[in-house]
């Protein structure tokens, strides 16, 4: 016994292709597609036939010389779907070949259906055919059937030049060297942080700034289980902080201890990033941090 | 409180996941046309259009309105928008009653609708801004909080928002147009859900949906088929950024509760109140409303909601078409409120009618629970 067997490709091709004639019938059928239509022929017992045959297979009669103009949409009465085309096939994606019955045909015609995926098809899916721009009088006229249009992506996109407000600037001033900015209201006496230039709640101005320390309280948070990418990890906790002297918290970032360590009433202290790297922003506080101090009582 | 004004057609479509068949015209035309056969009238007998949703860059279609002027025959009529968040649905309402209570017309049509699967939510409201310090992620993450410290406050058991979330979602069973609907759902299932911010699990949240709601409101002189009366109605709003501001009972909430029930001599609403739809898109908001409405004593809530007091068979049922729990077209949840109110006490809320209902709330609240608005319609006039 040989140790390999014996192995050539041998390729059977007639040279540049068989010309095959096509008769009146089917002529007439490419004939159209070249012309971007499709017709069907009718039988002697009244039938619509797509693709045309010359001769009505139920009866062996020859057809009518009536062409009827169909389609161009169908429906799909039966569809198999391919995951991997091969390379003869008319997409290189994949795709479901289907029976398609087009509208005032009596029969199905077989083509490929373009769905994107095999969910997207079901028997008695609408689909229209997608025309090849060269055509030739060949059925792949017709590169493919696709469904209906029943849904278009919408971009929307608006780009902005975002320049910082007045108060919201002299904050994050403030933030750069390492300090909370805050203001108090004259008549209502509140502390509001970040600094703002008027009251929430009386409508005065607030033109006193001061200074807040990096320490306060936690009043509540969430554990968040779904990832951000401002938190390091998930879950993640964001807590309402009352800064020493505020009168309404921060939302801030927790970090140092296990989310589920995490008190209401725990007492925290802002973790800035070395000096060399702070900017204009919050991104200058890593998080919050535990003091270790005992809790207050809320 | 005006002229009398009457709700006198309510128009839904079905909530669902993704209305892939039809436009948002074709959305907001569905409600629109149900409304006008539950009124027995056409659009040619509309004076006026009042068109609510949520921010705009849900859908990413800018001023909205403009669009579905056509689709809500409102070509030669005044139309008009209104938003303020999730309780534009309520607004939008009461914009349109004011426009007969104040003698301006006869008949308005309202309408809210949300696509939300045009895009999705959680990203339109965490755009997060440049320079913002703000670290929130969705509704959830901004409400999870000020749960948290409502039950720091009161005590209550960590199973009653998976009380709330198992009753409306059994009521929601029960109406033919509500989104979720999961039979057999218990409190085992909703514990064992996934916990998104804690303490809200997957099944205390509401649903993203597409959907419209509609209603025709009228003047006395020009009402058909069966009204519902508005006995009162209010909105307040308060600055979301305000010192001692009280996250989990708010002010405005609680004047606007006492502003409507003034209105409609409402004293002790558990009792005069036969059924109230109520905006609960997270669970443990119908305790927190509970207290924030007067229907129980502070603290005393989350204890009505256990007494299952809220049920549909309960001394006052709360949500008893599901509520936001079950169906949430953002911009319509409002609108369904009140539209569900009208039709307890129209007497046509098919299986989940409560029986003999003659007085009804209407209630919706947007924003970090900053806006609110609220109805209460009656079987008999005002």
């Amino acid at each position: 016994m040989p140790s390999e067997p014996l192995v050539a490709e041998h390729i059977l091709e007639f040279p540049g292709g068989y010309a095959r004639t096509t008769g009146p019938v089917i002529g007439r059928f490419l004939t159209e597609l070249r012309g971007g239509r499709i017709v069907g022929v009718r039988t002697a017992e009244g039938k619509v036939l797509v693709p045309p045959l010359e001769y009505d297979p139920a009866s062996g009669e020859a057809v009518t010389e009536e062409f009827v103009e169909v389609g161009p949409a169908g429906t799909v009465t039966a569809w198999a779907w391919v995951d991997e085309p091969r390379g003869g096939h008319p997409l290189d994606r994949p795709f479901a070949w289907a029976t398609i019955k087009l509208d005032g045909a009596d029969t199905a015609l077989v083509h490929a259906v373009d769905a994107g995926n095999a969910k997207a098809l079901r028997i008695g899916s609408r689909v229209w055919p997608v025309w090849r721009s060269e055509r030739t009088g060949h059925i792949t006229d017709i590169s493919y059937f696709a469904p209906e249009v029943t849904k278009i992506v919408s971009p929307v996109r608006a780009e902005y030049r975002l320049q910082v407000g007045g108060s919201l600037l002299t904050f994050l001033e403030g933030v750069e060297r390492g300090v909370f900015l805050g203001g108090r209201c004259p008549s209502c006496e509140k502390v509001y942080v970040p600094y703002r230039v008027f009251c929430p709640a009386c409508g005065g101005p607030i033109a006193d700034q001061l200074e807040l320390p990096d320490t306060g309280t936690i009043t509540t948070y969430a554990i968040n289980n779904l990832p951000d990418p401002r938190a390091p990890e998930v879950p993640f906790v964001s807590a309402y902080i009352l800064l020493d002297g505020a009168d309404i918290p921060m939302i801030a970032l927790v970090g140092g201890v296990p989310a589920h360590e995490v008190r209401q009433g725990m007492r925290v202290r802002a973790e800035w990033v070395p000096e060399g790297e702070r900017t204009k922003s919050m991104a200058n506080v890593r998080w919050f941090a535990p003091t270790g101090e005992p809790d207050v009582e809320l | 409180m005006g002229n009398r004004c009457a709700v006198i057609g309510v128009g839904q479509t079905h909530y669902t996941t993704k209305r892939r068949d039809v436009s948002i015209a074709g959305l907001v035309r569905e409600a629109a046309v149900r409304a006008l056969e539950d009124a027995g009238l056409t659009f040619k007998d509309i004076d006026a259009v009042v068109v609510g949703k949520a921010p705009d860059l849900f859908e990413g279609v800018m001023m909205p309105e403009a669009y579905l002027a056509d689709a809500l025959g409102a070509a030669g009529k005044p139309m008009m928008r209104v938003h303020t968040a999730g309780s534009v649905g309520g607004s939008t309402a009461l914009v349109g009653a004011s426009l007969i209570q104040g003698g301006v017309h006869d008949r308005v049509l309202v309408v809210a609708f949300e696509k939300q699967s045009e895009s999705n939510a959680t990203w339109a409201l965490s755009t997060h801004l440049p320079f913002s310090a703000s670290l929130v992620v969705g509704a959830g993450g901004y409400f999870a909080p000020h749960i948290r410290e409502y039950i720091r406050r009161t005590g209550a058991p960590e199973h009653i928002g998976h009380l709330v979330a198992v009753k409306d979602r059994l009521n929601a069973l029960k109406n033919p147009y509500a989104h979720l609907k999961i039979p057999g759902i218990d409190l085992k299932m909703v514990e064992s859900t996934p916990m998104l911010w804690e303490p809200i699990r997957y099944l205390d949240t509401c649903p993203s949906s597409d959907g419209a709601c509609a209603m025709v409101l009228s003047s006395e002189s020009a009402v058909t088929g069966t009204p519902a009366w508005l006995h009162g109605t209010a909105m307040r709003s308060e600055p979301i950024f305000r010192a001692d501001r009280d996250t989990v009972s708010p002010q405005a909430g609680k004047d606007c509760a006492a502003d409507v029930y003034r209105q409609a001599g409402v004293t002790d609403p558990r009792r005069q109140i036969d059924v109230a739809e109520v905006y609960v898109p997270f669970s443990w908001y119908e305790p927190m409303w509970l207290e924030n409405l007067g229907f129980a004593a502070d603290s005393e809530g989350w204890k009505l909601t256990e007494s299952g007091a809220t049920a549909l068979d309960g001394d006052t049922p709360w949500n008893a078409s599901g509520g936001v729990l079950s169906s949430n077209p953002i911009g319509a949840s409002g609108l369904i409120r009140f539209a569900e109110a009208a039709l307890q006490v129209r007497g046509m809320a098919g299986e989940h009618q409560v029986d003999g209902a003659r007085l009804a709330l209407g209630h919706a609240y947007g924003g970090g629970a900053q806006f609110f608005a609220m109805w209460i319609v009656g079987r008999e006039k005002p």
